[in-house]
């Protein structure tokens, strides 16, 4: 131990390995490494994917031709929502802050399987090199929404088959990744980590590998099968070859209903290591933490029907659906009360993180209580397929876990970098941030309350007014993104050397320096105590 | 037994505002409560004013009551939706039944005595059904005024129903994204008295009386437009989605057959294939498929009187 303390291990960015420059990265099985190569691959997509929406905003901001042709419109949100939803929410806070994270947090010293980790990775990058070339080959775009509806998606002469396998190899990089978390929580816990002194993050992602392991190759057959019947005419959803559109949408949602909460469970997990971090508290109601996480987990795959409430089932099914929403919406609600529960009675730091994390409740509120209005019946029918459904989305998927994203980003970078960002730059982009947010999604509330259909390129003059303000709230939005980014990236690498636990939090990645030394812990540590003592403070 | 005294554009307005504004209501109190009560323990625990954090672990008794009361709350929000849904599933014996065809995109109404529309005309205070039909991919028929909304899926008959109660014209918009004109893909809906609808019903006539025989080929444009022709072909020479009849009469161009380009001289049996067979030959320039046969839909007697019309319209 002691020949250690004179010589420290280099940390995870300084070491030298068998590869120099690049391949030093893309060619490293290191957890920290290889969660890097994740942040930078979903930045990038991030904001290709945030420049598309904003020149879509661009195109409705008035009726009428505005910037570009139906055509580019239709195939813009089609590719803004595939590189969202498969690109970067689904991987989001896993694939990062998991990688980067989950061993330390549990005391390991890697994941169970690092080559099927780095394996992930690139299973990763090439879902999304054919997404891109059927952007590029065949007859044009493909033009038919990230939901693939069939009987369009076989219509269409836009280019679906690359982008359907792109979606299919992405959802495998996810199941391995999926697999490689339970195994690596399940036998790598540090001795005296019992099930329930594990931080609640590792907690959330575990929820979320079973989704990502159990509900992602439903998702993948059922590409398979698109892909089956558009190069050899087997009918299983087309109705001209004898097939059903209906089974093609309840096999789509079986698995991306659980895909929300693939994107949602992490993002609650961050949420709930910096709430009590800078509460200086204990996490109000561990075990009913633990317990919502489970019960969204598992609650999250019978509510697919949710999504089709206006597509044709029997009635039953419809109200066992609608029942089911509204009480997957309970475990939520009492994450919620336990944060607040958390700060009452702390003693508050107020740093950027912390800042985040109230954003975060206050827009996932939101989302969480228009899901609500969706999810009852009669309001469903109106609401269905409009802007509402939109706004809605983009307060859960954007609002909860963009939120979440940045939050963690803040509240982990002086772990991953070793250094301290420009606060007064940080706030700036988050004021901005959330201005923008709310100016873009709440008047969609009302254009969907009004009637306006979603994926519409042109509209009604009467939808005129909400959709300026929205717009106006686009280039917002991204000057707050913009300021956020800059200032991460500049901080990265001139910034303030950070100290091992800067904001005195109590689980075991602080205990480790900044950034960590490549192999984690010089000693696995023995744990005695549960995640968040403050109790000796 | 249906009242037409409310002052609501259809029957299902008031149960959509009931669930929308019973959530909404509810949803508003809890969120601001909660960000105010965040708000607050913010300001009083914070670290400047208070040094040292209580140690708390939880509270099984809150635990307990925070999650019956919401479970509470959920289960009347459940049961207001499907108070206002319910009968949306189940239409009435009496009223009227029409046709809805919808395809790649416009809607087209089929009313029970034959009568065809491209306007959705109906009569105040009647249950009015709608047998919806699509010949191509999936649509949905929105009424936002009506609160309704129905998908339609092809190889399926689907009903939806409403009683429109006030007159006037409302907007009818598909809700379900179906290619490159989508955002077009609407019609306007008529709702009048009964009597001026038995009127306007029962005049078959109506089709006769506005075509003025005398006019060359009026009585093939308005075929074409109550087939909705026009949404994919123009008359002026513009491209919309399919080759324009501006000029097309006699016209010779290349086509796409089995992969080969052909040369073709645009004449009756031409025209006729293109209505019935539309995907056999695709001319040069333009999309597969986008296109259904309208076999058994238009009849080869109109098919001569759109000629007729398609031979005004030469340059």
């Amino acid at each position: 131990m002691s020949s250690h303390s004179s010589s420290p291990e280099p940390s995870y960015i300084e070491y030298q390995g068998k590869y120099k420059g690049i391949f030093a990265w893309i060619l490293s099985t290191d957890h920290k490494r290889i969660g890097m190569l994740y942040l930078y691959s979903i930045m990038t997509f991030f904001i290709i994917g945030a420049v598309l929406g904003l020149l879509m905003k661009f195109e409705l901001i008035a009726p009428g031709k505005t910037v570009m042709e139906p055509q580019t419109y239709n195939a813009f949100f089609t590719l803004h929502g595939i590189l969202m939803i498969f690109a970067v929410v689904i991987p989001g806070l896993p694939a990062v802050f998991g990688n980067f994270l989950l061993p330390i947090m549990i005391g390991a010293k890697d994941v169970a399987f690092p080559r099927l980790n780095l394996f992930s990775w690139y299973v990763y990058v090439l879902g999304i090199i054919l997404v891109v070339i059927s952007q590029f080959a065949g007859e044009g775009p493909p033009d038919t929404g990230w939901t693939f509806y069939a009987p369009y998606s076989f219509r269409t002469a836009g280019n679906m088959l690359p982008a359907v396998l792109g979606a299919f190899v992405l959802g495998f990089s996810s199941i391995l990744t999926g697999l490689n978390f339970i195994v690596t929580m399940h036998r790598m816990r540090a001795p005296g980590m019992g099930w329930f002194k594990m931080p609640l993050f590792p907690w959330t992602l575990y929820g979320t590998a079973w989704i990502q392991l159990l509900a992602t190759p439903v998702v993948g057959v059922t590409l398979l099968m698109v892909v089956a019947e558009r190069t050899l005419n087997i009918g299983f959803f087309d109705p001209s070859l004898g097939g059903d559109p209906i089974l093609y949408q309840h096999l789509f949602w079986i698995y991306s209903h659980p895909a929300v909460y693939i994107m949602i469970l992490p993002a609650m997990g961050a949420i709930s290591e910096i709430i009590p971090t800078f509460s200086r508290k204990s996490i109000f109601g561990y075990k009913f933490m633990v317990a919502s996480t489970l019960a969204i987990a598992f609650v999250g795959y019978f509510v697919w029907g949710h999504h089709m409430f206006t597509s044709g089932m029997s009635g039953t099914a419809l109200y066992t659906f609608s029942i089911l929403t509204f009480l997957v919406a309970i475990p939520s609600a009492i994450k919620v009360f336990n944060w607040i529960s958390t700060m009452h009675k702390g003693s508050i730091d107020m740093q950027t993180p912390f800042y985040w994390a109230m954003a975060f409740i206050f827009v996932f509120m939101v989302g969480g209580f228009t899901g609500l209005v969706l999810g009852s019946l009669a309001a469903n029918v109106h609401l269905h397929n409009t802007h509402f459904v939109v706004a809605h989305f983009h307060f859960i998927v954007f609002g909860g876990t963009g939120f979440a994203f940045f939050a963690a980003m803040h509240y982990w970078f002086p772990k991953i970098y070793g250094r301290m960002y420009d606060t007064r730059w940080a706030n700036t982009g988050l004021i901005l941030f959330f201005i923008g947010f709310i100016t873009l999604y709440m008047p969609m509330f009302y254009l969907g309350y009004m009637g306006m259909p979603r994926r519409y390129y042109d509209y009604d003059e009467v939808f005129h007014g909400g959709n300026i303000i929205s717009s106006m709230g686009a280039w917002v939005l991204i000057a707050g993104v913009a300021v956020i980014i800059i200032n991460l990236f500049r901080s990265a690498k001139h910034g303030p050397k950070a100290v091992a636990d800067p904001w005195g939090g109590k689980t075991l990645e602080w205990t480790v320096p900044s950034p960590p030394p490549v192999e984690n812990f010089e000693e696995i540590p023995t744990v005695t105590k549960g995640p968040y003592d403050y109790s000796q403070d | 037994m249906y009242s037409t005294t409310g002052i609501e554009a259809s029957n299902f307005v008031s149960s959509f505002d009931t669930a929308f504004f019973s959530v909404i209501g509810i949803s508003i109190l809890l969120l601001v409560g909660i960000t105010v009560l965040m708000l607050y323990f913010v300001f009083k625990y914070n670290r400047k004013k208070n040094k040292v954090a209580e140690h708390i672990e939880g509270n099984t008794k809150l635990e307990i009551i925070w999650t019956i009361i919401p479970t509470l709350l959920a289960l009347g929000m459940f049961y207001f939706g499907w108070a206002g849904w319910h009968p949306m599933k189940n239409p009435p014996k009496d009223g009227i039944t029409i046709t809805t065809i919808a395809r790649m995109w416009n809607f087209s109404y089929l009313y029970e005595n034959g009568k065809q529309s491209a306007e959705l005309v109906v009569p105040v205070g009647m249950p009015v059904k709608l047998k919806l039909i699509s010949v191509d991919v999936l649509h949905s028929v929105f009424i936002p005024a009506f609160r309704v909304k129905e998908d339609i899926i092809p190889g399926r008959e689907k009903i939806m129903w409403f009683i429109p109660q006030k007159a006037g014209v409302y907007d009818l918009y598909c809700a379900e994204y179906c290619g490159l004109q989508h955002s077009y893909m609407s019609s306007d809906l008529r709702a009048i008295p009964q009597e001026e609808f038995d009127k306007w019903y029962t005049d078959t006539t109506a089709l006769a009386s506005t075509v003025d025989e005398s006019v060359p080929g009026a009585a093939g444009f308005v075929i074409m437009k109550t087939q909705g022709c026009n949404a994919c072909h123009s008359s002026d020479g513009s491209k919309i989605i399919g080759p324009s009849y501006l000029g097309l009469w006699g016209k010779q161009h290349i086509v796409v057959r089995d992969g080969q380009d052909v040369l073709v001289t645009v004449d009756s049996a031409y025209i006729r294939k293109s209505i019935y067979e539309p995907n056999a030959e695709i001319v040069k320039g333009y999309q597969k498929g986008l296109m259904q046969s309208y076999d058994k839909v238009i009849s080869e007697d109109d098919i001569s009187k759109i000629i007729d019309y398609l031979k005004t319209l030469e340059e």
